[in-house]
């Protein structure tokens, strides 16, 4: 199996999520430069976090224009799994890959803690290796990180299963008070329609270790790696 | 062209004996261009004349020092063909005018120096002094000098690890703001500044020059007045995205072989860093002022010489490699021009529209810089301890929660949860504890950082709040279980002109090399910041300290929170129950009186190494220093960050109060299940132990004379005054 990792300028997480795969797959993620007009043919795609394009213009606006995006977007089209974590999740939903927008913290400021999240659809490529309604734990690192989309699209979101996350606290509860940032009906991460493009702003790579505070993040990238391996 | 008048001197903080001395270097009046070269290096920002005599006396050799003071950051060996490359610098007087551009500025020029010489950025800290809560300005000093740190620091993906905030009337007129960073090199691929090979190109890469941060340097110079706003033109802005590029490119570039040099643009821009590689090199520099890419058109050449634009880099390159290293800056687009040539002149040689604007030699601008061996008198005297101590008889819960609610003392969390402290996903002890731990990428390695200095101690007795800062750093990175290998220093004080202030400078600096000789802990960077009063009221004197040292296998470190319950808490060090400048004097009995406890130097060691050893032999479960607010409050640390409650008994015959809160030095609490083996090694070493309480199932906190405290109380305590006065319109 082939994973690849795309790189803009100002991406950060993108070694993170490096080490992250390499753990999981037992072999290097292929770093995609942005600029690198020809993707080769790969499993999965990961759009890590940072601050492409230093955030310049929105949060994502930029790195969306970027040659490689149309490239991922085809590749998205054609089934293959893609994975945006913070920055790429903004990424993805300023390239049209999913509905909605990441707006400014409800609280205004940066935020960099742990959080829990309650998976809401256990059944994804991305997801399988959590029980539905399990609470995990990650960690938040965003200024904008406040999932918003129009009433229908949110409720489309939930109809269809496509609300992967949900902020909650400790005992799975989705209160307001285990909302970090003021994200819609508590969304952390949300599925395309077809379910193979997965955005989110809490980092499981920073929780795929032990040393590091906590497993919880593991079992993602565990689990798409077993999937796309069989 | 302008000539140069007595006023245009006195603007450029020259005085009449150093323009003297300009003329005789020059032998002729300067242009306004080189007046102004004279002007920054000759400031005391970059010339340290009013401090050098003194940091001479500071240690700054050990055997795994590759690199001490006097380039871009100190450099140490970690073993395993790896050095860390560290530095703390200020970034006081702009941070005061504009905080967000101020601090954010901070850590960029910090991070540059550290990854100009081959390293990659893997740990920032900062050690943050504001003026009391009560002064109408520092809520926004705070908010916009936290949020500009985490600004830069969390775009340039370099996690923010720790540090220290502390309130004091000393400072409501003058801020600190030291930024500190911590990097990572193959030990045998530094780079330093010193140019050679006459020819060679010099490369600007970067940002390009702008008008911004003109004269700052200067600024940093003197003193504040009512006016002071008025200087912000002089702050500088920053771009993290544009430094994220920087750091990439450089270092991709110093993976190749066409680094000879490379210094960073940091304070007085172009002037100090081609000054800089000259004169290392031992060699002269030719600049074509039109080469220079710059913001707008019409800038003057003293405009561009002066500029303090960010992110912008000097490189010397090894002949026929300017297209590997134009190719590189390309892909990351960023500016690259090559903007001058290095010739055996030993000149700093400007051209301009074809005509030469600016020709000083360099040896005598650097080696002819002033330096100043100022007066010193006395410094400040405390108020004296009154006797009897007021307030003793307070009961240990309330004065606990006092303290535990205090400005100094509650729970930073509000400040660092606003940085990326876990980016790069090596930080393996977060904010919150004694030291941070950071793991060296790809190995079991890591390195333990901590930034200590208590001002109020160092006002009260220069010398011993000297070697109390170099001590409790040292004591923190010990109290995780890392080895300390050297520190670097910030030092802040007021006006050098003043001889209580030289006298303050001169007796931390005294304390600091006692300490550092006994503690095997050499200083190999820094930085001065002098001037920091307003209208003659000067700061706190504040030698800040960052200390690094180094674990084998970061699985065996050390933390604070308790473990379990029914563990035995053994108290290691000496309690004479000192509450001379403790905070229980302050915010129990509203006093700053008195002597501050005194550092015995080879009490610290003893105690000290034995701490670190029974870490490593895996002895003990948990390990706190004990510091400000002195032992019940890190009782309380150590039971909230465990969720554990505990127990204390306080000895016979002690006075409770000076007992449970002496801020007495070289102290460590450690758990265990079993206390007798830690017991009997420490009276081998020599250290006094002694078991002081027992870790408890319930969540509560008991001593004798019937005080019991939730953890739940001292938690909403502990957590809620910065986020509540933060709030507060």
């Amino acid at each position: 199996m082939k994973s690849a990792v795309i790189v803009f300028p100002g991406s950060n997480c993108d070694r993170d999520v490096q080490v992250a795969l390499r753990a999981s797959l037992g072999a290097e993620p292929l770093m995609a430069w942005h600029g690198d007009a020809a993707l080769p043919a790969v499993d999965l795609i990961v759009v890590p976090g940072g601050f492409s394009y230093g955030d310049y213009l929105r949060a994502g606006a930029m790195a969306a224009h970027s040659p490689v995006m149309r490239e991922v977007a085809a590749r998205a089209a054609a089934g293959v799994p893609v994975l945006g974590i913070c920055n790429g999740f903004q990424v993805l939903c300023e390239a049209g890959l999913l509905p909605g927008a990441l707006m400014r913290n409800a609280g205004l400021k940066f935020i960099c803690r742990d959080v829990h999240l309650r998976v809401d659809n256990a059944r994804t490529i991305f997801t399988s290796g959590y029980a539905a309604g399990q609470v995990v734990r990650m960690p938040v690192a965003h200024a904008d990180g406040n999932y918003n989309a129009d009433a229908a699209t949110l409720d489309a979101l939930e109809g269809e299963g496509r609300v992967a996350f949900r902020y909650c606290a400790a005992d799975g509860a989705v209160t307001e008070a285990a909302n970090p940032n003021g994200s819609a009906r508590n969304i952390a991460g949300i599925l395309n329609a077809a379910g193979n493009v997965l955005g989110m702003m809490p980092h499981p790579e920073r929780l795929a270790e032990a040393a590091l505070g906590g497993t919880d993040g593991r079992a993602m990238f565990d689990a798409v790696c077993a999937a796309l391996a069989a | 062209m302008t000539e140069i008048t007595a006023e245009i001197v006195r603007e450029h903080g020259l005085t009449d004996e150093e323009y003297r001395r300009v003329l005789r270097i020059m032998g002729r009046a300067p242009n306004l261009v080189e007046l102004g070269i004279f002007s920054v290096m000759w400031s005391e920002h970059c010339s340290y004349k009013s401090s050098k005599v003194w940091l001479k006396k500071l240690p700054t050799t050990a055997p795994w020092v590759i690199c001490g003071p006097g380039e871009n950051a100190g450099v140490i060996d970690i073993g395993d063909g790896q050095a860390a490359i560290f530095k703390m610098e200020s970034h006081n007087h702009p941070s005061f005018i504009e905080p967000y551009q101020g601090a954010a500025t901070g850590v960029g020029g910090i991070l540059r120096d550290v990854f100009t010489m081959g390293a990659r950025p893997v740990a920032n800290m900062n050690a943050l002094r504001f003026g009391h809560p009560d002064d109408p300005r520092t809520r926004h000093l705070v908010s916009g000098v936290v949020a500009g740190i985490g600004g830069y620091g969390n775009c340039v993906g370099v996690p923010t690890v720790g540090g220290e905030v502390n309130f004091h009337h000393g400072y409501d007129g003058n801020i600190l703001v030291n930024a500190m960073t911590v990097g990572i090199a193959d030990a045998d691929r530094i780079f330093y500044s010193a140019a050679a090979g006459i020819g060679n190109a010099v490369v600007y890469v970067g940002s390009k020059t702008g008008r911004d941060g003109i004269h700052g340097a200067t600024m940093a110079s003197a003193e504040f007045d009512d006016d002071s706003a008025e200087k912000r033109p002089t702050v500088q802005v920053g771009d993290p995205f544009t430094e994220k590029l920087l750091i990439e490119a450089c270092l991709e570039l110093m993976g190749t072989d066409a680094v000879i040099a490379i210094q960073d643009m940091g304070a007085a821009g172009l002037t100090s860093s081609s000054v800089e590689m000259s004169s290392k090199g031992g060699v002269g520099i030719e600049l074509d002022m039109d080469a220079v890419p710059v913001r707008e058109d019409g800038m003057t050449p003293y405009e561009i010489m002066l500029s303090e634009s960010q992110e912008r880099m000097l490189f010397v390159l090894r002949p026929g490699r300017e297209d590997i290293a134009r190719a590189i800056f390309e892909k990351w687009e960023l500016d690259f021009a090559v903007i001058g040539r290095i010739t055996d002149t030993q000149h700093l040689v400007l051209r301009s529209g074809g005509t030469t604007v600016c020709d000083i030699p360099v040896p005598p601008l650097v080696a002819e810089a002033p330096e100043y061996d100022r007066p010193r008198g006395a410094p400040p005297a405390p108020a004296p301890m009154p006797s009897p101590v007021p307030a003793l008889d307070t009961p240990a819960g309330e004065a606990l929660l006092t303290l535990m609610g205090s400005p100094d003392l509650c729970s930073k969390r509000w400040v660092w949860e606003q940085y990326d402290h876990m980016v790069m996903a090596d930080t393996v002890q977060r904010p919150g504890g004694d030291a941070a731990v950071v793991r060296v990428h790809g190995t079991n390695k890591a390195l333990a950082i901590a930034t200590d200095c208590t001002p109020r101690y160092c006002f009260a007795d220069p010398r011993q709040g000297g070697r109390q800062a170099v001590a409790e750093a040292w004591r923190n990175l010990t109290a995780v279980g890392a080895t300390p290998l050297a520190v670097t220093d910030n030092m802040n004080f007021g006006n050098p002109e003043r001889p209580e202030i030289m006298g303050q400078f001169a007796g931390c600096i005294e304390g600091m090399a006692e300490a550092c000789i006994a503690l095997d802990c050499p200083v190999v960077s820094g930085n001065v910041s002098l001037y920091n009063e307003t209208n003659g009221k000067a700061i706190l004197p504040t030698p800040a300290i960052g200390a690094v040292g180094v674990l084998a296998d970061y699985r065996r470190m050390a933390t604070l929170a308790f473990k379990a319950a029914g563990e035995a808490i053994v108290l290691v060090g000496a309690t004479n129950g000192h509450l001379g400048q403790s905070l229980w004097l302050r915010e129990v009995a509203g006093l700053e009186a008195g002597p501050p406890p005194p550092v015995d130097l080879a009490a610290e060691r003893a105690n000290g190494d034995l701490i670190r050893a029974l870490i490593g032999d895996g002895a003990v479960t948990a390990c706190h220093d004990l510091s400000d607010g002195g032992l019940l409050v890190a009782v309380a640390e150590m039971a909230l960050a465990g969720g554990i409650g505990a127990a204390v008994e306080i000895p016979d015959g002690t006075g409770p109060t000076a007992w449970l809160f002496g801020e007495d030095q070289g102290r460590y609490l450690i758990t265990a299940p079993d206390a007798a083996d830690i017991l009997a090694r420490a009276a081998a070493a020599g250290a006094p132990a002694a078991v002081i309480g027992r870790t408890e199932a319930g969540a509560t906190l008991t001593v004798p004379n019937g005080l019991s405290i939730s953890l739940d109380t001292l938690r909403d305590t502990h957590e809620g005054w910065l986020p509540r006065y933060m709030a507060a319109p």
